[in-house]
This record gives structure tokens, sequence and C-alpha cells, in this order.
């Protein structure tokens, strides 16, 4: 373990990160954060990881997602859902099924935090604790949030929620509590170790791979040439949110 | 001056005062000791902590193995050695007394919200695996993953 006692700001700059510098002009510094080791284990502005949801592979039955979500972010817990009222009951993810009333056609779907690149619960925050990381995930910093739910009314796809009662027995990589606002992050501890989402983890296992996940910015990776080879949607497209998540055979 | 020789006693407490049961009784860790020495993380935690949480929160830099970081501080790791066990041999959480952060935070009345949020316990399996980055060969890695994806699309 290295003595931090010893270190500086500037020492801790220069050996956590692989600091490139370039000077611009005199007095003008650009600086970037590079190098193999860091790349894996900081949010990468290279990046803009998102979903693909085909929801014709997606079974009506099927809430393993949902499941695997919960164990790994630790809510919906019965004692928890024992303590408030359904209608305040955490929600990270749900399953949604769409019928048309014409034909009968049923689809279903996850819907969870649509990860938009203008995501309107950032706008409204007043604290700044509604953010956007460099990667493109959305996410509430409970440090600062103070509970005032503004981001909760601005989001079009009822992805966040909030916390009623206290909370014990936390899962250490899902701190979440009383007072704030919290929703999907993408499993933001699972990317940052090098992990998929734990809904795509168990969405593949359970044999539908109805969620595709993969970097948006990469035009090589499997989710953009899909994007780019079949017909998708935006949820709300007409809120021009852009989001990360994109829906198929709806 | 009386109230800075109260101060100095207060901070001296762990040098020994509460050998003769006036100061709170820290609850000793197991591991190895902290390189920075005792003296140094009962006056900068909070700083230390506080300086990660923005870091892993905001930048998603997390202190894990193999990488060799400069960050090497986590709430979550903190339990890991300084972890108080009840009678039944199960850890104890912030809610009870005995619990190594209470131990001082109560006797300084100085009130913490850490654990409304954060587990105060050592983390349970899931998040310990989340402590080291994924060997590309692992099932659940985002290489792996990535690579079995465009193997099924080229098909």
């Amino acid at each position: 373990m290295t003595n931090r006692a010893e270190m500086t700001r500037r020492d801790i700059l220069k050996s956590g990160a692989a600091a490139s510098t370039l000077t611009l002009a005199p007095g003008v510094t650009l600086m970037a954060f590079g190098g193999t080791a860091e790349a894996s284990s900081r949010a990468d502005a290279g990046k803009r990881w998102g979903l693909l949801i085909d929801a014709s592979k997606c079974a009506a039955d099927c809430n393993d997602c949902v499941t695997a979500c919960k164990v790994e972010n630790g809510w919906g817990s019965q004692t928890e859902l024992e303590q408030i009222d359904p209608e305040q009951a955490p929600e990270w993810i749900r399953k949604v099924t769409l019928r048309d009333t014409s034909t009968g056609r049923e689809v279903s779907a996850p819907v969870m935090c649509q990860h938009c690149e203008a995501p309107p619960c950032v706008d409204v925050c007043p604290t700044g604790a509604s953010m956007k990381r460099e990667d493109g995930i959305v996410l509430v910093d409970k440090h600062i949030c103070i509970g005032c739910r503004y981001c909760m009314m601005a989001c079009p796809f009822k992805a966040r929620s909030f916390v009623h009662a206290e909370i014990t027995d936390q899962n250490v990589q899902a701190p979440r509590g009383k007072g704030t606002v919290e929703s999907c992050n993408l499993c933001a501890p699972r990317i940052d170790s090098g992990r998929i989402p734990a809904c795509v983890e168990a969405c593949e296992k359970a044999g539908h791979s109805a969620i595709l996940f993969g970097d948006l910015k990469d035009p090589d990776s499997a989710i953009s040439k899909a994007l780019n080879d079949y017909d998708s949607v935006a949820l709300r497209a007409d809120l021009e949110l852009d989001p990360g998540v994109r829906y198929t055979n709806l | 001056m009386r109230l800075v020789f109260a101060f100095l006693a207060v901070i001296g407490f762990a040098g020994g005062a509460a050998a003769d049961g006036t100061g709170p009784v820290v609850p000793a860790a197991v591991g190895d000791p902290h390189p920075e020495g005792n003296d140094y993380w009962r006056v900068h935690h909070m700083d230390m902590l506080r300086h990660d949480r923005d870091l892993t929160m905001r930048e998603g830099v997390r202190d894990l193995a193999p990488d060799d970081l400069a960050i090497q501080a986590s709430i979550g790791e903190c339990f890991t050695c300084h972890a108080v066990k009840d009678e039944a041999g199960s850890f104890v959480s912030f809610d009870d007394e005995r619990h190594f952060c209470r131990a001082c935070h109560d006797y300084a009345a100085v009130t913490i919200d850490c654990f409304t949020c954060h587990r105060s316990t050592p983390p349970n399996e899931s998040g310990l695996a989340l402590r080291t980055m994924a060997k590309p060969d692992e099932a659940n890695s985002i290489d792996a993953y990535l690579s079995r994806v465009a193997q099924e699309m080229n098909k």
C-alpha cells in the first residue's frame, strides 16, 4: 500500500494517471489522461456505453433482468417493501408490456434509466448531484443529493425512485439510503471493474440475449453495427434527448 | 488555554488514555497497519475519504487490484480490517454502539451520516468480486462479452 501521508496532490495525479500535458500557449495547458492500465479504471470520455434492447427476443414471462438488478444493487427486498407504500417502491428497472389494441400483438421489454445524452434530470438538479459521467452513464451522486426529487419529475421515463425508509445491509458496491434519489447507473461499479451490467449478464444466461451492451462511440462495436443495420427507436424520440438505450422490434 | 489543553487531551486519547478508562476503547483491527501510522489516520481520515469519494463517484476511479493506483482508500475497504463481532460471532453494523466508527464518534459527539447509505460491515461475496479488475477470460468481463457478441453477429 502506498503511504499517502507523503504524497502530494501532484504525486497522486502523476502516479494515478499517466498524464500527458500539452502546452497550447503560454499559460494554457491541455492535460490528458491516458495509458493502458488507466483506461479500464476511469470513466473514459472516448466511450459511450449503451444498450440495444430487442423486444422480439424478450420473453413476456421472464423477469431475470429485474431480479439480477435487485440482487446486484440491493433494492426491493421484502423488508424494504413492507415499510413503504407500493406506489413508492424503488424501481431501477421494470418490465413493460405493450399491446396493440387493433391486432392484439404484445411485446415486452425492460425499461430503465435511458442514459440520455441531454439528460433533463441533470438540467434540473439544483446541487449537481444528478450527473452524467464522461462515458455517458447518468447517475446520482448521493453525497450531495438533497432529496428534492426535481429529477424524478423531469424524467420522462419514470426511471428514478426515492428512498423513503431507512435501509440497512446494503451491498458494498451499491450504497443507497433514505432521503436520496436513485436509478439505474448501468452498473457503473461493474463497468469500472471491467464487467458487463448485471441485467445484460442475466439476459444472456436466460438464453434470450435481448439486451445488447456496447460502446456507441465505437463504429465497429456490435451495438453500433446493429443500430446501423436495423431499424431502432428511442423512447420519446420527440424530446430529442438522444438516449443511450435503444429498442428494436418494439 | 485550559480549552486547548482539554482539546489536546481529547485528541490524545488514543495515546493511552483508553487504558485508564477516560477515553473510548478503540476496537483492535486485523491486518497490516496503515503505513501512514494511526496518528495520521485519526487526523486525516475524513479528508482522505472525501477526496476519494468524488474521484470514485464522478470519475469512476476505483482502487482495484492488480492495478497499482495511487488511491488506495475506499470506505468499503475499512471493514475488511476494522470489523467488530458481537457475542454470536456476526459483524455488528453502525446501529450497534460497539461499531468501530462509533467507538470514537460517539465519544467525541460527532455525527456522521456515511452509513445511512454505505454498508458498515465487511462486503458480501458479490461486492468482494468487484474489488479486482475482471480478467479477459472471465465470462462476465466486458472483453469476453464483446468478442462473444461480435462472433454472434458475424454468423
